[in-house]
Parts: structure tokens; sequence; C-alpha cells
């Protein structure tokens, strides 16, 4: 029976047998906690029978999820609010500081890629500005925004704008000289062939690099809201080892990484509606 | 001359050669074109042909001389002379159609939308593309298909003067056939005055009212200026039974086998140097005897 399923029905199955593998070694592989009678003075006094204490089984993160997922915008005070609301507050540091960033560089990233003498001026900074680590500018961006809201969309801002920048002078850079021509022989205006030949032509180009730009903002905005704090998906990870509830970070661990996805997707879908085969 | 259509009157391209020095590709290069006719222009690689044409079209600065269309200097691109280029140089990203509307919209602003897609669609119905193959991407289109939509392209903008780089070049042999009808045809509608670049003689000889002849680069000339003189209208199969074509055809290869390596090199000097006319005619007796006895040397 199995023979005659189409390769993505295969690869399906095999996907959601993989998964209940995986919970099932992982649900067996959690020792049964003891009951409190057989625990020791100092078992007891460390909470060694607390059901926290160990890494939980698939079946309590799934309890978790179904638990917060039911009510994902409740709001029960500044260190209690529902994971819908984390990730609202993380989606919208990311969207600011990336739209921002995608302002920026897009434009500049034209002139780099039309002048060459641009690139070779600009170039310098970009290649020192590029491998500092995003977190490292947080202290700075602190002292001169001192508002840790925008210290942490500043920060997305720095990280996501390095590959959209280089990304779009590339591929305006590297637009077939055939189709300049093209737009030359037909007497259209700089502002025109940017628009009809260049923008389109260089499109597949600027959309990869907005698409590993979005990535790069999601992996660092965890990373950010640990250290700013107050709200957002990386801050509800870090309270809640705080909280040392363990379920709650790997369902939050699980969270990060489905919106990421979706995120991703998203400019996967908008990578194939401009892409062209010459 | 001086009163052509288009006049080219001492175009010189050197480039520096890497050593200090200058390397000259064509020298003193002057020809006229009448309007309404249409000329090709033959000559080995390297001599500078191409170089020619991205002068005429305006994407390229000639070291000297000048090129006037209608009495006016010529700088810079203009719609009034439409290109196709060899590797045709549509825009991947649009429709056949939308490549032809691209051009038109751009010619004739004032144009509504309905009016831009008519003119579009007719003229790529004169290069036999109808029906579903205008609103494929030029990647679904064959290489032949590809250059008939850029034709459409030129011929759609009604440019005072057409420039045609090689554009069968990377077309077989067979399709290339249909296509050179299919250029004649619209050309004999259009009336359009026409400048192409060929290596192959039979199609310049089927095509053109005039063949340009350039002897090798470096320092290449403008030589010889061919008349065909076989009637139009004509076809392919028909044309090589015309007493006139062996004539032509065997000048045609004399010339590029063995002259214009012969002639390479020698300076035209400074003065207006005109290719010398050419016009073979064995129906009449009265002109160039010369090649003559070479046609019944092959006929016989």
């Amino acid at each position: 029976m199995i023979g005659t399923l189409s390769e993505n029905k295969k690869a399906a199955l095999l996907s959601v047998l993989i998964l209940l593998v995986g919970c099932f070694i992982w649900e067996m592989s959690i020792p049964a906690q003891k009951a409190v009678e057989e625990l020791t003075e100092y078992e007891r006094l460390t909470g060694g029978g607390q059901p926290k204490a160990g890494v939980p089984p698939p079946s309590q993160v799934l309890g978790k999820a179904w638990e917060q997922l039911s009510d994902p915008f409740y709001d029960a005070g500044p260190n209690d609010k529902g994971i819908g609301i984390q990730i609202g507050y993380s989606i919208y540091r990311v969207l600011t500081g990336y739209l921002l960033a995608a302002v920026i560089a897009i434009p500049l990233g034209f002139l780099i890629g039309m002048s060459s003498v641009a690139y070779k001026a600009l170039n310098p900074f970009i290649q020192v500005l590029r491998p500092i680590s995003p977190l490292a500018w947080m202290p700075l961006a602190l002292f001169v925004i001192q508002d840790s809201e925008m210290s942490a969309i500043f920060v997305i801002f720095i990280c996501s704008i390095w590959p959209m920048l280089i990304n779009t002078a590339f591929g305006v850079a590297g637009v077939r000289e055939d189709w300049v021509n093209v737009a030359r022989t037909h007497e259209l205006g700089a502002l025109k062939t940017a628009f009809t030949v260049i923008l389109p032509a260089a499109a597949p180009t600027i959309v990869t690099g907005m698409r590993i730009s979005i990535g790069i903002a999601w992996l660092v905005i965890v990373a950010a809201e640990m250290l700013v704090g107050g709200t957002g998906i990386g801050y509800y990870v870090w309270n809640e080892w705080n909280n040392l509830d363990l379920t709650s970070v790997i369902f939050s661990i699980l969270m990060i990484g489905v919106v990421g996805m979706l995120l991703d997707s998203m400019f996967g879908l908008l990578q194939r509606t401009v892409a062209y085969t010459e | 001359m001086a009163n052509a259509f288009l006049s080219i009157e001492q175009l010189t391209q050197r480039y520096p050669d890497g050593n200090g020095g200058e390397f000259t590709v064509f020298e003193n290069a002057s020809f006229g074109i009448e309007k309404g006719e249409f000329v090709c222009i033959l000559g080995h690689s390297g001599c500078g042909k191409s170089t020619i044409m991205n002068i005429l079209a305006g994407l390229a600065e000639p070291t000297s001389g000048v090129v006037k269309m209608d009495g006016q200097h010529v700088s810079g691109p203009s719609l009034d002379r439409g290109v196709v280029f060899q590797n045709y140089s549509l825009l991947p990203w649009l429709t056949a159609l939308k490549n032809v509307t691209f051009g038109v919209q751009a010619r004739f602003p004032d144009w509504d939308k309905a009016k831009v897609i008519e003119h579009s669609t007719t003229f790529l119905a004169k290069v036999g593309l109808t029906g579903d193959a205008i609103h494929r991407k030029p990647s679904q289109l064959s290489g032949g298909m590809r250059q008939r939509v850029s034709i459409a392209r030129a011929f759609a903008n009604e440019p005072k003067l057409l420039l045609l780089d090689e554009p069968f070049g990377a077309l077989d042999a067979l399709t290339r056939g249909t296509i050179q009808d299919e250029l004649i045809k619209v050309w004999s509608d259009t009336d359009q005055t026409v400048f192409m670049i060929t290596h192959d003689i039979d199609e310049a000889i089927l095509l053109a009212d005039r063949i340009l002849l350039m002897t090798n680069g470096p320092n290449a000339q403008v030589a010889e200026s061919v008349e065909i003189t076989i009637p139009r209208p004509r076809n392919r199969t028909d044309i090589v039974e015309h007493p006139n074509y062996y004539a032509i055809r065997n000048h045609l290869v004399h010339f590029l086998g063995q002259r214009s390596a012969e002639l390479s090199g020698q300076s035209g000097g400074s003065g207006m140097h005109q290719p010398k006319t050419v016009r073979i005619d064995v129906t009449d007796e009265a002109d160039d005897p010369e090649p003559a006895p070479v046609l019944r040397a092959v006929e016989g």
C-alpha cells in the first residue's frame, strides 16, 4: 500500500513517525519521580521531589502548549502575560527594526550597486561593521538612546541591514548590460530604468538578502530581549528559566522555531513571485 | 552622400592597447544609407562591425568622426534608432507581449493601454506569434520565437533606423530561413531603413539592397559597397537561379577569403575615404564584365 503513495505523502508519513518515535524515546528516558516518602531529608530540602526539577516529558510540554495556546492573550501583570502577547511584542520589534533597515539598505544598496565609486568608498566601512555581533552594540545603544525598547529595535536594525545592503548592491551591479541597453535604447529616464528594469532584474537577489535578514533578526531578538527584559519571547524564556519552569521554557523554544519558520516561509513565497528564469 | 538619410563620416575607433600605445579598430569609415534602404555589413570578427553598430545605436562613442541622421548629429541612444541585439535582450520577467508593449509605451507615451496592446499584437502577428505564445515568458519560448519577439519589439516602435546586430547568429539554419522570410515581409510592409550585421553571405544577398565589405582589423576600412542587382521580391529558392547571384556571391567570397586580408592595414589617409561602389550585373553587358567568366565557370 505504501508503494502507491506519492513522494510527498511518504515523506509526511515518515515525518510523523520520526516525531512519534522521538517523543516516545524522550518520554521513556525521563526517570519517574520518586514518592515523597522515599526522599532523603537532603533531597526534600533541595527540592528533589518537585516535579519541575527534572526535564519534563513531552506529555507535560504538550499539556502546557494546550494551556497556553487556548488563552494566548491573557495579561495578569508584568511577569505573567500570555504567549501570544510575548510573541506579538517580539514580532513588533523585529518588524520595526527590520523595516527601518530595509528603508535604508535597499536605496543605499541601489546606489552602491550603480556606482563603482560609491561601492569602493563604502566597502571598507561595510566590511568592518558587518562582522560585529549585533549584541555588542547594545551597551552603546542603551547609553545613547536611553531607552531599552528602542535599543532592542536598534539592535535588530543593525543586524538586518547588512545582508539586505550587500545583496541589493550585488544584485544591482550584476544586472545584465543588455537589459540596461534595452532601457537606454528606449530612452527611459534614470528613475524609470531603476523601477522597470533594474529592480525586477535584481529582485531575486534583493529578496534573498531580505530573507537572510529576517532570519538573523529573529535569531537576535531572543538574545536582545533576554538582555533588555520586560516583554517579548526572549524575556519570556529567561523569566521561565528563573521560575525553573522548564516545561514553559521548552514550549517557548518550540514557539520561537514555529514563528521563525513562518517568517521565513513568507519570504520564500515572495521569492517565488519575483523569480524569473533567463 | 552628404545628403544621405544616414551619413557616417570619418568614423574612427581606437582603444589603449595596454602597453601605453593605441590600437586602432577601424579608421575613417565613411558611408551613407538612403531612406528605406536595407544595408548589410560583412567582415571578419574583430573588424569593428559591432562597434560601428553600437555607435549608430548611441550606446558607444567613437574616438573621432560623426554620425548624422536626417542632418542631425547622433549622440546617445534614441527611440529613433531601434536595435535588435544578437542575444535577443528580452526582459525575462515579462511575457512576450509585455516585452513589446514595454517598447511601444516608451515610444508612444500618449497612447492608451488598449491601443498599445492592439499595436503590439499586430506586430507580433506579423512575425508569426499569435494566441497563447504571446503570453509566455521568454524562458518558455524557443530561440527562434524569442528573436521574433525581439524583431516585433523593434518594428513596433517604428524607428527611423533599425539596427540588427547578427540577429540570426544563434539560430539553426531552418529557423533562420523562416525568420529571414518574416523579416523581409515586415520590412517591405513598413519601408523601414535597416542596417544589419551578419556573418552569412547568402543571408546578406537575400536581404540587402547593398552590402558593405570591411577589411580585416586592426585598422579596418569599409572598402567596398556592393549593390545587389537582383530584383525584389526575392525568395530563397528562386534567388539562386538568378544569373547575378553567383557572380555577386563569388565576389563576396573572394573578398572575405582573400582581399580582406590583403587590403587590411592599408591606411586610408585622413581624407574622406569612400568605399568603392561595385556593381555586378551580368544581365546588363555594359557594366563590369570582369566577374562574368567566373560565373560561367561555376554554372558550367
